[in-house]
């Protein structure tokens, strides 16, 4: 069938911020489906509040709304462009939830849209699981037996029937939030009132326990002539019980008989027909009893999904971009597969390889959490690799980790008592797998390991096979004892050259050099969906020990990209998309690209996103085979974060050409020293402080600063371990506790003493100054300056973690004018050559540079959507050697910049997004570790409106319009807060507080209602917020400690979901955007029309900056002040 | 000549592996010793090792499988497609050492072993698959007991070939046997057994026939003596052309008795119609080709095992109708089925005798279940004389592909 003619304009769904249980991989869905719309000559509508995504890039759709994804951003969207049809089946759950609520509030009907794809009746009995449940008996499938119950009491009569332990399943929330199982009745009611609270009907089910059944998962298409297919299947190594986000998967599945498996498929396109996904792809969940083979259908997807991104990559089928052509009307034998380009989309592909997904999680962040692993997702992102075994697939997958793990059985033994370890087996946690090593290597076997953890026996005699091969080697002790067999066969068993040298007692380059002396290297094998039966196209590749090689150089030159890696807190998409941006620019320059990245979720692992891409682990021995094979004129380390930055001396000493800024500046910008000679010789001032090599001198240099002080470990990323302290106790515990920190010293190689030398930094704290991030490029002679943000919480608050807004709001022009002036000195002083990050802190007139970083930060993707300037592409084309004079002749780059431009006529706002709903226990106040999982963007003419839609586009912090306040602030804000609480009530917000602050606030004529404070043992606080009547939450904390009010009035506003605010700076913003929402609702506005009206208008300031000006800025321009906020 | 220095996982005796072309492979064996030859081919099915093993269509071919991990799951008296194993040697990237399922009976291993049939592991699968994809299927020789290239591949190049090659007679059953139906029988089927495979016989019991196996001697006669209502011609391995008394059989029933060929049966239905076969360049081996169903455009997903096919164009005159032809002597003939990846002709439906058949495996196992519905056409066409009428309606109604 050929497509639809009735359709001319679609509205496509984006999923939001990065969340837990829904990250980057549907930005690589929505980006396959814009294009494919594009290309069929649709006018497409994108809506998307997250900024750091590939698919809000301007050039791809005709209209991007980066709008907050509620029904009334949305309607308006919907009515302002006059749309056909919706597409909300690749924006995740997010978009799915949202056609849902629009549906409800009777948009769709309203505005005569269509829905493609699943239809409302479809995702509805897809996401109720008892409508599913019904819905599976009807067609003869059977479900865990289950009930649904809205009370507490109903769970535990419902647990009584089926024994415990029951799994609780909360109606309607992402990737299972909410949900868990309870072993006994105590937990069960604890737990029960949490998913209650969760699930926006308060409805949950309990269920009959299949946990330590194996768990499967079917990638399915169909479409509208009802062909069917399996795009791949899934076996998750953590049984069920673990969340498949969670759990170590496996594809294709390794277990299951063609009988138990086709029986399985067919099953999986009954569910479909059944739910009525008329087209697209779908998810399709199934449990398998291992004793007697029972099976039954667990949950279904109506839409794309995490695994679907993984069946994708894992099999070289896009299936988002073919869900999108089946969505306006084609069918599956319509579609040519592009990679083979001789077959059709429809059929099943086969692979001959193995691909193992491992999750990365980061309880590290959020210590005083329980880690144990639930049906509620808690990873914040994973790795892929690809093998041609499970041991070399999982090996791979490892050490693509970067947690410091080099292989599996690579960390120490584990030394525990038998007992402890059987707990250890029985409890699935992040860690594991290092239990299983333990287990197998005592000796223990396969069975009784499998009876602890429920690992399917086949898997564990994998693991096992590793642990012998282990033995082997490390029974040779010496290098030169190893013969080429058992290297080659280690090798194949996927041991990294880092592994093989730990058991060895040896470095990794004299394994590196023993091997490539001996030709022990791996060849290159091609992901081509059909199992090498038909020539493939799409140079889609994956190293292993084998025989066949499939891969030449290119003859044209070529250059390297370096991905990120997994996201993880202080390294996620945001980082992707710069690398995607470097690939195209490089492209548009005439290079051939070549991607190299192990994550799967990413765009930059789209095969269609370079010209060769290679799915590796990003260590130097795995990067440096396919470098040694490509032979690219030069390698880009600078987009990725600090993944491959890490890599960039090693790679530079094997000669190896590192484009943009050298390693030898990259390492001046990180050495305190040498960083610091720069900054006096630039007369630049920086927060006092020094490197501490041992307890005493951290405790020497705070005296001398004064406490407090910032302390923190040399190169991490992500403000990992950084601390305030306040006194000599609390820093001698942060030291104890850093340096005894496994995972950290793992991380950073030892530095915070396990390998022996201890590098902790250790700043004066700047109190109650504001930081400002500045992204800019240098080419050498020109500086371009992207952006300058204005963080709205005070110094102390992670950059990452901070909301920030561009242009600042409340920076005088003489700052910017300096600020900028350093930037350039900076840049020069360091020899940067491409993008340079610089933080700075300003208080009065003083400024501080605190750090730069010569290489792409996380605010680029937001900065070039404010901004309409791709600066990550421009950076790439200088890093290849133009200029920017080059690229402002070629259209890339404006003529002015952040600094001698002018105002733009809006105000862009990011708002951090933060995952403390999934990690109970954990305090919910922001600090400088970071610990955000994601971004959205506001944007709006004023201050007020683009703060409020941050605010909305988070959806955990919606600024309310009307209801109950609760302020409660620290004695130092008393007096600050006094002007804002009265602006609320002015506005019509009741107020209530504890009796301090009340009659602080009665003091001055605001009437606020007294409530007890927590820690008398009054809950009624706890219950206002429970149950909705307090809609906002003022909260500065007055200290650490999780026995005050602060504490359990922010878990309590966690759970409830109620936007809690904790910094005074952030009070003041919020205010503002209530007072917006009051006045004007949500007004949308596309980027590309923002932008339009940029260019049109350059707005009153321009006049004052004219070229006669110094190119480094205002420092002899008339200071100007600008008086904060706008609108 | 590539010699092959992928490691061997663990321990069994050095293998070699070697094709006509001259390109061999080292690895180590699992299952017996010894030495077997055949046509090479591969298989792109994850999972149906057992089925592909067992399956008599494989008889005398060198089977490599693309899967990465072979032999996890075990093997299980009830998946068995024949009594024994088929194979002349086994080709794998690996062999499980442990084997996990419930279902489980025995290993791979033990099962090779037992049948005296080479397994080779430790092979770049890939390789082999790739080479047969450029090269064609080829003679080949797996050997525990030859190491050497050039010894080896002597003997490879001395072993027959298959074309040419009637191997129906080592595959038959030796006697005439009998399947009952599943509750009450409503027809009376003869399967004119040429190497079946036992889920069809499973499958047509299951639906209500009586059936009645014949050796692949029988003659129409024997076969129209048991008055059937229908008869299934099975599948079967080596060269259809080569079997010549397989085509005068078929030619025999056609008219007389609603007929259904799969496979093998399938091209003696296009010979028997006057059309010729012809010897793919390296076959349909797996359990993922795209079969589109002209009558409706509906693709299956479904199982293959072949390496000859009918010629569409040798069926006789064009009608004029959309792939319909005029055969000499059984009127006209549409091309029901088409291989979406290379048009091969997959399924034939006469139109004015009682004829079906499919080059494909409807009965699956291994494979999808997409193509099952072939034996209710078949139940279709014994009850009313006729194909089913979507069948006929698609030769006068243009379905576009």
């Amino acid at each position: 069938m050929p497509r639809r003619d009735d359709l001319t304009s679609v509205l496509v769904l984006g999923s939001g911020p990065i969340v837990i249980g829904q990250a980057c991989e549907f930005d690589y869905s929505g980006t396959q489906a814009c294009k494919v719309l594009k290309e069929e000559g649709l006018r497409v509508v994108l809506v998307n509040s997250n900024p750091a995504t590939i698919m809000t890039d301007l050039e791809l759709v005709d209209a991007t709304y980066v709008e907050p994804l509620t029904v009334e951003a949305v309607t308006r969207i919907m009515e302002r462009e006059d749309v056909d049809a919706v597409l909300a089946t690749l924006g995740g759950q997010t978009a799915l939830n949202l056609a849902v609520d629009l549906h409800e509030a009777g948009v769709f009907e309203r505005l005569g849209v269509e829905v493609l794809g699943a239809d409302l009746e479809a995702i509805q009995t897809a996401e109720d699981r008892q409508r599913f449940k019904d819905a599976m008996g009807e067609i003869g499938l059977e479900s865990p037996r289950s009930t649904h119950v809205h009370s507490i009491d109903g769970a535990v009569e419902a647990a009584e029937e089926y024994g415990y332990p029951v799994v609780l399943r909360p109606s309607f929330t992402l990737g299972g939030k909410g949900g868990g199982i309870a072993y006994s009745p105590d937990e069960l009611r604890t737990m029960s009132a949490q998913s209650l609270h969760e699930s926006p009907v308060s409805r949950i089910l309990v269920e009959e326990s299949v946990l330590g059944w194996k768990e499967f998962e079917l990638e399915v298409m169909r479409d509208v002539a009802d062909n069917c297919v399996v795009i791949c299947s899934i076996e998750n190594v953590d049984p069920m019980g673990v969340h498949t986000g969670d759990s170590l998967t496996v594809a294709p599945a390794m277990t299951l008989s063609d009988a138990e498996y086709q029986a399985m498929r067919t099953a999986s396109f009954a569910v479909l027909r059944r739910i009525g996904v008329e087209t697209g792809g779908s998810n399709v969940q199934f449990a398998v009893d291992p004793a007697t083979g029972r099976r039954v259908v667990i949950e279904m997807n109506p839409r794309v999904s995490r695994s679907s991104a993984l069946a994708s990559k894992a099999t070289g089928f896009p299936i988002a971009k073919i869900a999108a052509k089946l969505a306006i009307g084609y069918t599956l034998d319509e579609i040519p597969n592009d990679i083979t380009r001789e077959t059709m989309a429809a059929f099943e592909p086969s692979i001959d390889y193995v691909v193992t997904k491992v999750p990365r999680f980061a309880f590290e962040k959020f210590r005083g959490t329980d880690d144990t692993l639930t049906t509620k997702m808690k990873s914040v992102g994973e790795v892929m690799a690809i093998g041609g075994t499970f041991r070399e697939s999982v090996n791979k997958a490892l050490r693509s980790l970067e947690d410091g793990r080099v292989g599996f059985g690579a960390q120490p033994p584990l030394d525990v008592d038998d007992d402890t370890l059987r707990e250890r087996l029985r409890r699935p946690t992040a860690d594991r797998l290092r239990s299983v090593d333990e287990a197998l290597t005592r000796g223990w076997s396969v069975d009784a390991v499998h009876d602890l953890t429920g690992i399917d026996p086949w898997f564990l005699d994998q693991f096992l096979q590793l642990i012998e091969r282990r033995r082997e080697v490390r029974g040779r002790e010496h290098l030169h004892a190893i013969d080429d067999d058992l290297l080659r066969a280690a090798k194949a068993d996927g041991f990294s050259d880092d592994h093989l040298a730990a058991l060895l007692s040896t470095s990794a380059a004299a394994v590196r050099a023993r091997r490539l002396d001996h030709g022990i290297r791996p060849v290159f094998k091609t992901v081509d969906t059909c199992a090498g039966e038909f020539e493939a196209h799409t140079p889609y590749h994956y190293s292993t020990y084998d025989l066949l090689d499939e891969v030449s150089p290119t003859a044209r030159d070529s250059v390297m990209v370096l991905g990120s890696g997994p996201n993880r807190i202080g390294q996620g998409v945001e980082f992707d998309y710069c690398c995607v941006h470097a690939v195209q620019a490089l492209g548009e320059a005439g290079y051939e690209t070549i991607m190299v990245n192990c994550n799967p979720e990413t765009v930059s692992t789209d095969y269609d996103t370079s010209d060769r891409l290679y799915f590796e682990p990003l260590t130097f021995e795995d990067v440096m085979e396919v470098i040694d094979r490509e032979q690219p004129v030069g390698v880009v380390v600078a987009m990725g974060g600090q993944t491959p930055l890490k890599l960039a001396r090693q790679l530079e000493a094997a000669g190896v050409t590192i484009l943009g800024t050298s390693p030898d500046a990259i390492d001046a910008a990180e050495d305190r020293g040498r960083f610091g000679s720069l900054m006096a010789d630039l007369g630049v001032s920086m927060p006092e402080g020094g490197v501490a090599r041992s307890p005493d001198e951290a405790r020497a240099i705070a005296r001398q600063l004064s406490y407090p002080v910032l302390v923190r470990p040399s190169y991490v990323l992500g403000g990992r371990a950084m601390e305030i302290v306040d006194d000599d106790a609390s820093l001698d515990a942060y030291l104890a506790t850093a340096v005894a920190d496994e995972d950290l010293n793992a991380e950073i190689g030892g530095a915070l003493g396990g390998g022996g030398t201890l590098s902790i930094l250790v700043d004066r704290f700047l109190e109650g100054a504001i930081e400002v991030d500045v992204d800019a490029v240098f080419d050498g002679t020109d500086l371009f300056v992207g952006g300058v943000l204005e963080h709205i919480e005070e110094a102390g608050v992670h950059s990452g973690d901070s909301a920030c807004t561009l242009p600042p709001i409340t920076l005088s022009r003489g700052t910017v004018a300096r600020i900028g002036e350093i930037t350039r000195g900076i840049a020069e002083g360091l020899g940067v050559r491409g993008l340079v990050n610089i933080q700075f802190a300003t208080r009065d007139d003083a400024i501080w540079c605190i750090e730069a970083n010569p290489r792409a930060s996380r605010t680029v993707p937001f900065v070039s959507k404010a901004t309409g300037v791709p600066l990550a592409k421009v950076a790439a084309r200088v890093m290849a050697g133009e200029t920017l004079a080059d690229l402002r002749a070629a259209g890339l780059v404006p003529d002015l910049d952040a600094i001698r431009g002018p105002r733009p006529a809006h105000i862009a706002v990011k708002e951090a997004v933060l995952p403390f709903d999934r990690f109970p226990g954990v305090d919910a106040l922001l600090g400088p570790e970071m610990r955000s999982t994601g971004e959205v963007m506001g944007i709006d003419t004023t201050f007020g409106a683009a703060f409020a839609k941050s605010q909305a586009g988070t959806g955990s912090m919606v600024l309310p319009s009307g209801g109950t306040v609760f302020v409660s602030v620290a004695n130092r804000d008393k007096r600050a807060i006094v002007f804002p609480a009265k602006r609320l009530a002015d506005l019509g917000f009741d107020l209530v507080a504890t009796d301090g602050t009340a009659d602080l606030l009665q003091r001055v004529g605001v009437d606020a209602a007294v409530v007890a404070k927590v820690s008398t043992g009054d809950t009624q606080l706890l219950e206002l917020v429970a149950d909705g009547t307090i809609t906002l939450i003022l909260n500065t904390p007055s200290g650490p400690g999780t026995r005050d009010d602060g504490y359990q009035i922010r878990q309590a506003a966690i759970a409830a979901g109620v936007p809690v605010i904790t910094t005074l700076s952030g009070i003041l913003a919020a205010i503002q955007g209530v007072e917006s929402i009051r006045t004007d609702g949500i007004r949308v506005t596309s980027l590309q029309q923002h932008l339009a009206r940029m260019d049109e208008s350059p707005g009153p300031a321009a006049a004052a900056d004219t070229a006669d000006l110094p190119r480094a800025g205002g420092s002899t321009r008339p200071a100007v002040d600008e008086v904060g906020v706008a609108g | 000549m590539t010699d092959s220095t992928t490691p061997a996982p663990r321990a069994g005796r050095p293998a070699l592996f070697v094709l006509e072309d001259g390109r061999s492979f080292r690895g180590r064996s699992f299952g017996a010793d010894g030495t077997g030859f055949g046509e090479s081919v591969f298989n792109t099915a994850m999972s149906g090792y057992q089925e592909v093993l067992t399956d008599p269509s494989y008889r005398r071919q060198v089977v490599t499988m693309t899967a990465p991990q072979v032999g996890n799951y075990g093997m299980c008296v009830a998946d068995a497609e024949s009594d024994r194993i088929q194979v002349s040697g086994f080709v794998v990237t690996e062999a499980a050492r442990r084997v996990s399922s419930h279902r489980a009976t025995s290993t791979l291993r033990d099962d090779l072993a037992a049948a005296g049939v080479v397994g080779i592991e430790g092979i770049d699968t890939r390789a082999v698959t790739v080479a047969l994809r450029d090269g064609g299927a080829m003679r080949s020789g797996v050997s525990t007991e030859v190491l050497d290239v050039d010894e080896l591949l002597t003997q490879v190049r001395d072993s027959p070939s298959m074309e040419g090659r009637d191997l129906t007679g080592e595959v038959t059953t030796g006697e005439a046997y009998d399947v009952d139906a599943v509750g009450e029988g409503r027809f009376n089927v003869v399967v004119v057994d040429y190497g079946v495979k036992r889920r069809m016989l499973r499958l047509l019991s299951e639906m209500g026939c009586d059936v009645r196996v014949l050796p692949a001697s029988a003659t129409a006669d024997d076969v129209l003596a048991h008055q059937p209502d229908g008869v299934l011609v099975s599948n079967g391995p080596g060269d259809p052309a080569a079997v010549t008394h397989g085509q005068a059989t078929v030619r025999g029933l056609l008219g007389e008795v609603p007929v259904f060929g799969i496979c093998l049966g399938s091209q003696f239905l296009g010979l028997a119609l006057g059309a010729e076969t012809t010897k793919l360049a390296f076959g349909h081996h797996g359990i993922n080709q795209p079969v589109q169903r002209r009558r409706d455009g509906v693709v299956e997903i479904s199982s293959h095992n072949h390496g000859f096919a009918v010629v569409a164009d040798t069926l006789g005159d064009p009608t004029g109708q959309p792939h319909t032809y005029a055969t000499a002597d059984h009127g006209r003939v549409t091309v029901s089925h088409v291989n979406l990846n290379d048009d091969c002709v997959e399924g034939l439906a006469c139109l004015d005798v009682p004829a079906l058949a499919v080059q494909y495996h409807p009965e699956a196992s291994p494979g999808p279940h997409d193509s099952r519905y072939l034996f209710d056409d078949f139940a279709e066409l014994m009850s009313t004389g006729r194909p089913p009428t979507s069948v006929a309606h698609s030769a006068t109604a243009s379905t576009g592909a």
